[in-house]
């Protein structure tokens, strides 16, 4: 039996027989990420003190059999743009390479309630800015799959690490793919969940009305635990959702007869990836195998998913990175600095990479006088479109179905030097985060040996049917189940 | 030619609430034991920190805008404003721009003696207060306890043609920010800031001019000072051939001037767009009724209402009106005394208002029943008027009983005519050649003998009484 390769509920089951515990579970990753993570370099930070302390409280937990959640003495690790407090969070930014919260995010909170064990933070494209964790300033994040191939993006290291068993569980943010995008790329299961159903305080910003903080793992069913965890109302954001959060994993053996999935036709675009294209005609085969009744449907407005995203997200971004300014915290360049200007200019020059400075910039232009009503507000506008195409869509299905990626992961450096080609890998991905709908990907095959992920799509806070879905197709396959080769 | 000015107020006034507006910190920046204890990592704008609006702040706001006759909007919505300023943590200030939450109001003001005009209230929106900054000689400190404290920015139509119109817009609106009990309307504390725009252009022309905005008038002295001086400096500009430019002024009160501060040229874009991390508010028809409901009677009313039912002048009540404690003061004495209102009113206007300001002191340090008791002594001739002011010196300074004052101290008025005859009769025995000199015409010697009586009983005797029983005794004498 291999540790690290655990599934949360199996080890959960070992942790409260007491076959195991959670400091030889923690201490098993912990050596996993010392032997591997110099080949995938998934960490930014590992916090492996932290981690046996908060493992040995995790045994007391266990060992008096009081408040005992599916979590409890689980190892997980988290993208570095949620805050912790006392733990370096980076963003995977020189600006922030020294910044420390004081406090903790939401979320981060309630994985410590439920008795979770963090063992550090991932690395990321900077801020969340790129697909492919090349836009980190520290380092690349390698795919677990094949060395050479990026592991996707922005929440490329914590993909990597689940898929590289560095981990069981990763918590990521997703802004326009950023959990499914990699997810997919590594092989692991990924949930953007609705817009509010998870709270964003303490995440640093990308784009505030797209960001949503959603879990990588194993399989659904694991999906499904995490999200009952951290999902919820944060009376420290107006913009979560006051619903109360279902038991999700308690509810997965539903069969899903008769259960409507509709297949998108402008996701399934020309140029797509031949090895992507007929591992999702399987998949599709399987779920109507299942009883799954599959039909076309049309999301009319999806070509302009990308602009509409790529326009509102640098605007946000522009406004939202106005706080990296040298003046409270993370790096301050203040030499020979002759007003507050001067220091302002001179951190962000050093502070911030390429594609950070390039996103502000297009941000501020866009909400520029004279530009805003064409740029800013018809994005808005047209934003409304592309929801209102979910909503017919959903009119006569239960979910959506569609690649994650129109192709398996590239590799490193292929699309560096083209920021519009990076921009265009998300393409299946970025209209849901307009939308705010909530999506799921899953394993469902490989392409040149890579994974591919299949990309459920459902109703305002119906994660319920995604995981569903999900659970039943990865009952019946064992993409889900399968390790790189490391 | 004759010109005249073009004005219209900006006023932002704090509103006093316990939390700040997007944080649960105290807004009581002013009480803060020192720097930066008041913070959390939203008003201090830390990475990943968000806002959540402050239920109470929308009341308030809300509640303004009714009271300024502005319809409120039933969804309005944040923006930000996009900034580097070292007292803006965020680089943006969460304000609201394309939807305030209370427009199209007015508010009557007196433009000159004789003169009433309506100013029309474009709108009034919420906002957060930035830090405070102190300039040391190389460096700034930041004091973030004010980062967050809620304001609303109250803006006026240029409606105002007069400085005395602005002064009195400025006044009213203070006056009612106290009625309302959502800003202490204490300038020195900076809790309420004007910004005046100014034109001016020939008297008849309905043209509006480039304007200038003077910053940050922290009194109505500043008002008043700054808007004079800003409305001759451009019509010198316009008499010599000139044109005034749009610009942003500063105002130095040592020196009595405006100075540029930024030109046009150097506006701001501030990028406003939708604040992405608050929802709309949106407020319901039953909701905006019920802060309508909470409306007290407000300054105009309450004036107009103690003129009919009191018979006051209009200058007495605006007087007493001018703040509620005052107002609810008169009114509770009034409902105590047997007294007239119009007397109630000249005591409070007179003696009362001299002792409240030598002292410096709140209205209630004299009780009610003891004001309505004194008064009433007065007017029942227990005590003469002077003795009246000298017993409510009193009771400001050591407090008591009317009634047990006058008794200790023996200063009861002598009403009683045998009395007061028997004392004139012993004066007027004692001084026959002043009452010769009297009988020969020198009749100014009467108030002297009134004196006399005066002298004898210790100023107790009823000087009306005393006055005119002298003069009869005098009379009686001439046979």
């Amino acid at each position: 039996m291999e540790l690290t390769n655990l599934a949360i509920r199996e080890a959960h089951e070992l942790l409260k027989t007491k076959k195991i515990s959670s400091v030889e579970l923690t201490q098993a990753t912990l050596n996993r990420i010392r032997d591997t993570d110099s080949k995938i370099k998934s960490y930014i930070t590992v916090t492996d003190e932290l981690a046996l302390e908060q493992a040995r409280r995790a045994d007391e937990r266990l060992a008096k059999g009081e408040n005992i959640t599916p979590l409890t003495g689980v190892p997980y690790s988290l993208k570095d743009s949620l805050s912790t407090r006392s733990v370096r969070t980076t963003c995977a930014s020189k600006i922030l390479e020294d910044y420390v919260p004081q406090y903790n995010a939401t979320v981060v909170d309630k994985l410590n309630d439920a008795g979770a064990i963090l063992l550090g933070k991932t690395n990321m494209d900077e801020f969340g800015m790129g697909s492919s964790c090349e836009n980190s300033a520290f380092f690349n994040t390698h795919n677990p799959w094949n060395l050479n191939h990026v592991a996707g993006g922005s929440s490329g290291g914590a993909a990597a690490a689940v898929a590289a068993g560095m981990g069981l569980f990763s918590i990521g943010e997703d802004t326009g793919g950023s959990v499914r995008m990699p997810a997919a790329f590594c092989g692991v299961t990924g949930l953007k969940p609705t817009y509010g159903r998870v709270s964003r305080y303490g995440v640093i910003s990308l784009a505030s009305s797209f960001d949503c903080v959603g879990p990588l793992a194993r399989n659904a069913y694991d999906c499904a635990l995490v999200l009952e965890a951290i999902a919820g109302h944060d009376s420290h954001d107006s913009t979560t959702y006051q619903a109360k959060v279902p038991q999700y994993a308690a509810n997965l053996n539903k069969s899903i007869e008769k259960m409507r999935i509709g297949i998108p036709k402008e996701y399934f675009v020309a140029g797509m990836d031949a090895g992507v294209e007929s591992a999702l005609q399987e998949a599709i085969r399987q779920l109507e195998k299942l009883g799954a009744e599959i039909r076309e449907v049309s999301l009319p407005h999806t070509q302009y998913g990308l602009p509409v995203y790529y326009l509102l997200q640098v605007a946000e971004a522009s406004s939202n990175l106005a706080r990296f300014d040298g003046m409270r915290f993370g790096l301050s360049v203040s030499e020979n600095a002759q007003d507050s200007l001067d220091v302002y200019l001179q951190t962000r020059r050093d502070g911030f990479g390429d594609e950070v400075k390039r996103r502000i910039m297009l941000g501020a232009y866009a909400l520029s006088a004279g530009y805003y009503d064409a740029y800013y507000l018809k994005a808005q506008k047209t934003r409304t479109l592309l929801r209102r195409d979910f909503e017919t869509a959903f009119a006569s299905c239960d979910i959506l179905l569609a690649p994650t990626s129109p192709m398996p992961a590239f590799k490193l450096g292929e699309k560096t030097s083209d920021p519009l080609a990076m921009y265009l890998s998300d393409v299946c991905t970025v209209s849901t985060n307009p939308a705010g709908v909530p999506a799921l990907t899953v394993p469902c095959g490989f392409s040149n040996n890579l994974p591919v992920g299949m990309q459920l799509i459902g109703k305002h806070l119906d994660e319920q049917t995604l995981f569903q879905v999900a659970h039943a197709y990865q009952q019946e396959t064992t993409w889900h189940e399968r390790l790189p080769p490391l | 030619m004759k010109y005249e000015p073009v004005i219209g107020l900006e006023i932002h006034a704090e509103l006093l609430t316990r939390s700040k507006m997007f944080c649960g910190c105290s807004a009581d920046h002013a009480s803060a034991s020192e720097p930066n204890v008041n913070i959390c990592p939203t008003c201090a704008g830390l990475p990943g920190a968000l806002p959540v609006a402050n239920k109470k702040a929308v009341e308030l706001a809300a509640l303004v805008g009714l009271a300024l006759n502005c319809s409120i909007n039933k969804r309005s919505a944040f923006a930000r404003k996009n900034y580097y300023y070292p007292d803006l943590p965020k680089g943006y200030q969460i304000s609201q721009f394309d939807f305030p939450i209370a427009e199209k109001g007015w508010l009557e003001v007196n433009a000159d003696e004789k003169n009433q005009i309506k100013v029309r209230v474009r709108r009034a929106h919420i906002e957060e207060d930035t830090a405070k900054l102190t300039h040391e000689k190389n460096y700034a400190l930041v004091d973030f306890n004010r980062s967050g404290v809620p304001l609303l920015e109250i803006v006026s139509e240029p409606d105002m043609r007069t400085v005395e119109a602005a002064l009195d817009y400025a006044t009213k609106i203070r006056a009612i920010l106290r009625y309302l009990g959502v800003n202490s309307g204490d300038m020195e504390k900076g809790v309420l800031r004007f910004e005046a725009n100014i034109s001016v252009r020939p008297v008849g022309s309905d043209e509006l001019r480039k304007r200038t905005e003077i910053k940050n008038l922290n009194s109505f002295r500043a008002l008043t000072r700054a808007s004079q001086y800003e409305i001759e400096r451009q019509i010198k500009i316009y008499e010599s051939g000139g044109t005034v430019e749009q610009e942003t002024l500063g105002w130095d009160d040592a020196r009595g001037v405006t100075i540029s501060q930024r030109s046009k040229e150097d506006a701001h874009d501030y990028r406003y767009f939708p604040e992405p991390d608050l929802p709309p508010l949106n407020l319901s028809d039953e909701w905006i009724q019920s802060i309508r409901e909470q409306l007290p009677e407000l300054p105009e009313a309450k004036t107009a209402r103690f003129i009919a039912d009191f018979e006051l002048t209009p200058s007495e009540a605006r007087l007493l009106t001018s703040e509620l404690s005052l107002a609810n003061y008169f009114e509770e004495v009034v409902r105590h005394a047997k007294s007239s209102p119009k007397s109630v009113s000249a005591w409070i206007a007179g003696e009362f208002m001299r002792n409240l300001n030598e002292l410096n002191v709140e209205v209630d340090s004299v009780p009610v029943k003891a004001l309505a008791q004194l008064i009433d002594m007065v007017t029942d001739k227990t005590i003469s008027g002077n003795t009246g002011k000298a017993v409510l010196t009193e009771l400001f300074k050591n407090g008591g009983d009317p009634a047990q004052i006058v008794k200790e101290k023996g200063l009861a008025q002598i009403s009683d005519e045998g009395f007061i005859q028997e004392i004139i009769a012993k004066i007027l025995d004692d001084n026959p050649s002043e009452i010769e000199k009297y009988h020969a015409g020198k009749e100014t010697l009467l108030q002297w003998f009134v004196g006399q009586v005066a002298r004898a009983t210790k100023g107790k005797a009823d000087p009306v009484l005393t006055k005119e029983l002298t003069l009869k005794g005098l009379e009686e004498r001439r046979k």
